[in-house]
């Protein structure tokens, strides 16, 4: 709760208390953390201080939004065939030329 | 039959990699009979269907690795732009659409994947194999031959473009 409560303090001075207040990053400082903030590679410490600049930049939240939007769209859309069932029919002649090649390498 | 049952999505994975049918076939075919030879070492452990992923992903890279390589396009311009502060210039988003919203609709689809297509070579396939193949960091930077570091950076790289690059469909201006 006193955590929750000091980043509704924060976000309060807007975008201006990244030049200000402690602990404060760039957005360029963020962008180099944002990799592997969703890999799950910070450090505690670097999460707090990643999650208290999104606290306080329109901008970066915004941004970040629309990258993992991304990250899922690419996701489904490139299995999307998959789910579709609509699966290019397999050519007979691909399937009798790897079962004469399994015949010829036995 | 294996072969019928299995070269369906094989061939899928194949060509999303290759982006070439030939090539994609030449693949799989290889994939099989690396599959038949080393049978006897598939130990269960995994399902049938991962130990085949891996061995089609890996034949699929090595024809990349063998393949002529594009050339690296300049992608700085689609990059995030900071200001002279080291702030972030980003337009507001008032509407951002949902991942179902793009998803259902085939033309929306089409336009991720052409879009993922243009992403200069060393770039998609990182983005291929981790966020469509599903792929570890680690596992995308055993298979390439490269340090997980660096993967993380072309990974990021990749999609900071592609954020741009689908910005319209994003914002909801082709819906």
């Amino acid at each position: 709760m006193k955590r929750l409560g000091f980043l509704k303090v924060i976000g309060s001075f807007g975008k201006k208390a990244m030049f200000y207040l402690p602990m404060m990053i760039t957005c360029r400082q963020f962008e180099d953390f944002l990799i592997d903030y969703l890999e799950g590679d910070l450090s505690a410490r670097q999460k707090f201080v990643f999650e208290l600049h999104l606290k306080v930049c329109r901008e970066c939240r915004d941004y970040l939004a629309a990258y993992k939007r991304v990250v899922e769209v690419s996701a489904r859309a490139g299995n999307a065939g998959e789910m579709d069932a609509s699966l290019p029919p397999v050519p007979t002649d691909f399937i009798n030329a790897v079962l004469a090649a399994r015949k010829q390498g036995k | 039959m294996f072969v019928r049952q299995h070269s369906p999505w094989m061939l899928s994975v194949a060509r999303r990699i290759l982006r070439d049918n030939a090539a994609a076939e030449d693949s799989v075919q290889e994939a099989f009979l690396s599959a038949f030879t080393n049978i006897d070492k598939f130990e269960g452990r995994s399902a049938l269907k991962t130990w085949l992923h891996r061995i089609v992903v890996n034949k699929c890279l090595m024809a990349l690795r063998a393949s002529k390589r594009k050339s690296e396009e300049q992608l700085d311009e689609l990059m995030p732009q900071f200001d002279s502060n080291n702030c972030r210039i980003e337009d507001p988003w008032p509407q951002l659409l949902s991942a179902d919203k793009i998803c259902e609709q085939k033309q929306l689809r089409a336009v991720v994947l052409e879009n993922i297509d243009r992403l200069p070579e060393k770039f998609r396939i990182i983005l291929q194999l981790r966020d469509i193949e599903e792929f570890s960091t680690a596992e995308v930077a055993k298979e390439l031959g490269l340090s997980q570091a660096n993967v993380k950076v072309r990974l990021h790289r990749g999609r900071s473009a592609l954020k741009k690059m689908l910005e319209p469909v994003l914002r909801g201006h082709l819906s």
